[in-house]
């Protein structure tokens, strides 16, 4: 620890202070979402028929897999924090490999599902959703800025956890000093939380 | 920055020297250094800009500039003030450089996030400026950006967002740290209640910076969406709804307020018992109004909108609670004139300041209840009433608040004392010009003068007139107060650690400050605002 740029001020930052620093960080990306969320439900109140139409022009095969992908990354990513604190580096680098993965099968599937919206012509501006309902115009909208953001999220999460990995590596991040790691992971499960409600919202609910 | 004698112990001002040290500084000290000239000279150049608004309406027609110059001045005006300004303005600068001291701490929770916050503020500052010259396309959608003219209008609306969005980054950041240090490294013994008021006041805005914020931000970037991929939300034609645009945007637009004007009311609240030589007057009441002001204060955004389309329900709701915010803020005011009352006042700069901050802070408070019942707003809404209140409001009460401080720390930050009499001239012209400046915008609205208007019809010669003199007046008085603070870096006396005799822990160290405040992290034994030091009698 002590070759770390972090050690000029590391008798200040303990890992509790680290923590609530992140925590405080995460409350405002729920409230950027928030946002978002206040146009769905206002949308929604006005155009439930609409969004009724829209959500059945989602694929909820692709989301309920993406679901199901995030969830079990974010149990590797929590079980990567309980390696390191049992001092078993190859272990956390394996589980955060594995998270990494996990966040790359969810890029692809978004791949996938955005494509076949393009084939369709079904994206904000487009001729063909210019002709649609109001109400599918705005479910349209919301669901590329909501899952955009999302993923945009997802690979700032995964950027975040590769330098946490890098760090595993060289023993920067070790079973003393972790909080990168936990924070990272507290990261990452934001990225899941948000979709747990995304999926829902736009999938499900038709 | 100074040259100390070589046997003077080392600051932070000395103990590193040369350009990179600065711009790498970690120190909470030094950063709130950083935006203090950063804020400054954005400061000067947005009030050149007012200045000229103000020459350009000293008689009727096209006096200067013609009126699509007038409104990217205004818009510029707005946006560097509110975003560069005044929001970050007392947090930032006194915050960063009081409240470790204050609360007996080296420096904040996250001294390289500190650091790395003022890197995205000058990225958005340059952003925003960028977005002024840029293709000769100045914004002019006003700092409030309203859709749908911002979302369709051929200017450089989308940089200026991107501005917007960045400095609203760097306001959580700030936030962030200080709600963390506030928690974490309070100095031992120093339980909640025996915080100064100042950090108190720093906590409730940084909540709000923290909450309220994110959300102008999307709300922001919903507007970058509408513009390159219209999709629709504030667009009737696609289904939208413009008015839910200002709902979001005022969502976060009237909590800033309270960032805006909380720290100033916590400076205020430092300078009463210090000048008064005399505990401060009902200390809890100080720190729940100022909780409640917080809180309170996200709830009332709807008073920028009676005349939006909003059901008389929602206007009567926003209206009642409009009126209940101002409860907290009355509170405050008494305290601090029961402060005074009985205590040995000495009418010092930063006396006078605060002084003139309840004088201009009341009127605008007042005007506030008028603007936020729903009948007498909608005769008002969008005339110079409106501006008048605000600047009574965030230049008197923030811009004396600020002026205030600089007074009350200058000392303390450079180790040197200002030319008082100078001071006490400068306070003259900026009072005297203040006043003269916006009442008579008070009255010209009330008989129907819009606001963001280049041009008016000649009955309101009169009250322009006096109004521009006003502005030539303050704007002497901002280059004396600023030239004498200025001036007095280098060249002005000695200022001993505790020239004004306070009690609270940043007089108790050394002036200029050591580059980690305490020797020894001090121990607390008692509540903030006890006067029993021998050199107060």
């Amino acid at each position: 620890m002590s070759t770390t740029e972090h050690s000029e001020h590391s008798e200040y930052i303990d890992s509790e202070t680290g923590k609530m620093g992140m925590w405080l960080f995460l409350f405002t990306e729920i409230f950027l979402f928030g946002g978002l969320f206040i146009v769905y439900s206002v949308m929604r109140a006005k155009y439930g028929e609409d969004f009724h139409h829209g959500a059945l022009e989602l694929n909820a095969f692709i989301g309920a897999t993406n679901t199901v992908v995030l969830l079990v990354s974010s149990m590797t990513a929590a079980m990567s924090l309980t390696a390191i604190q049992k001092n078993q580096p190859k272990v956390a680098i394996a589980l955060i490999f594995s998270t990494l993965l996990l966040a790359g099968v969810f890029m692809i599937n978004k791949y996938f599902e955005y494509g076949h919206k393009f084939d369709l012509h079904l994206y904000p501006g487009s001729e063909v959703m210019r002709n649609l309902p109001k109400g599918e115009i705005m479910f349209f909208g919301l669901y590329f800025l909501m899952t955009g953001l999302h993923l945009f999220h997802v690979v700032v999460g995964g950027v975040l956890l590769t330098i946490v990995m890098l760090r595993v590596k060289s023993g920067k991040i070790n079973s003393e000093h972790f909080l990168l790691l936990e924070n990272g992971a507290l990261y990452w499960h934001l990225v899941d939380l948000i979709w747990i409600f995304l999926f829902p919202l736009l999938y499900l609910i038709t | 920055m100074n040259n100390p004698s070589p046997t003077a112990p080392l600051n932070y001002l000395n103990h590193k020297t040369g350009l990179w040290s600065w711009m790498t500084a970690t120190d909470h000290k030094r950063i709130g250094l950083l935006y203090l000239y950063s804020i400054t000279t954005f400061f000067l150049a947005a009030a050149v800009l007012g200045l000229l608004m103000k020459i350009e309406k000293v008689a009727p027609g096209e006096t200067i500039m013609t009126a699509q110059t007038y409104n990217a001045m205004f818009s510029l005006h707005g946006i560097i003030m509110i975003f560069i300004v005044v929001i970050p303005g007392l947090a930032a600068v006194f915050g960063n450089i009081c409240l470790p001291i204050m609360i007996g701490a080296k420096d904040v929770a996250f001294p390289k996030l500190n650091l790395f916050s003022y890197y995205v503020y000058i990225t958005g500052a340059i952003l925003g400026l960028y977005s002024q010259f840029a293709n000769g396309h100045s914004p002019d959608a006003g700092w409030t950006f309203y859709v749908p003219y911002s979302a369709e209008v051929n200017s450089n609306i989308i940089l200026a967002l991107m501005a917007a969005f960045t400095l609203g980054f760097a306001s959580i950041l700030t936030g962030l740290n200080f709600i963390v240090t506030i928690h974490r490294m309070r100095a031992p013994g120093m339980t909640w209640f025996r915080m100064p008021l100042f950090p108190w006041s720093l906590y409730a805005t940084a909540w709000i910076q923290l909450l309220a914020t994110p959300v102008v931000g999307i709300t922001l970037l919903m507007v970058v969406a509408e513009r390159t991929l219209h999709v629709g939300f504030f667009d009737p034609k696609l289904g939208g709804d413009p008015v839910l645009y200002q709902h979001l945007f005022w969502i976060y637009s009237h909590p800033a307020v309270y960032v805006m004007i909380l720290p100033a009311m916590g400076v205020v609240t430092e300078i009463f018992p210090t000048f008064s030589q005399k505990p401060v007057f009902g200390y809890l009441p100080i720190v729940f109004s100022s909780l409640a002001i917080a809180l309170v204060g996200y709830f009332v955004w709807g008073h920028h909108m009676y005349t939006s389309g909003m059901s008389i329900e929602s206007r009567w709701f926003f209206s009642f609670l409009t009126f209940i915010v101002a409860i907290p803020s009355a509170i405050k005011v008494f305290n601090w004139l029961s402060t005074m009352y009985g205590g040995s006042v000495d009418l010092k700069p930063p006396l006078l300041y605060a002084i003139s901050f309840i004088f201009l802070f009341t009127i605008g408070g007042f005007t506030g209840l008028i603007l936020g019942a729903v009948a007498t707003d909608v005769q008002v809404h969008n005339t110079d009433f409106v501006v008048a209140h605000f600047h009574y409001i965030i230049f008197g009460g923030m811009g004396f608040g600020f002026f205030a401080a600089m007074h009350y720390w200058y000392p303390k930050i450079y180790g040197r004392m200002y030319n008082i009499r100078w001071a006490n001239i400068a306070w003259g012209f900026l009072f005297t010009g203040f006043n003269f400046l916006y009442f008579p915008m008070f009255i010209m609205g009330i008989q129907g003068m819009p606001r963001r208007y280049y041009d008016y019809d000649p009955q309101f010669q009169m009250g322009q007139t006096i109004s521009t003199i006003g502005a030539v007046i303050l704007f002497i008085g901002l280059i004396g107060m600023i030239s004498n603070l200025v001036y007095h870096v280098r060249r002005g006396a000695i200022a001993p650690a505790n020239p004004w005799h306070g009690v609270t822990l940043e007089w108790q160290i050394p002036s200029p400050p050591p580059h980690e405040n305490f020797d020894d992290i001090p121990v607390i034994t008692r509540g903030p605002y006890v006067f029993d030091n021998p050199h107060t009698k």
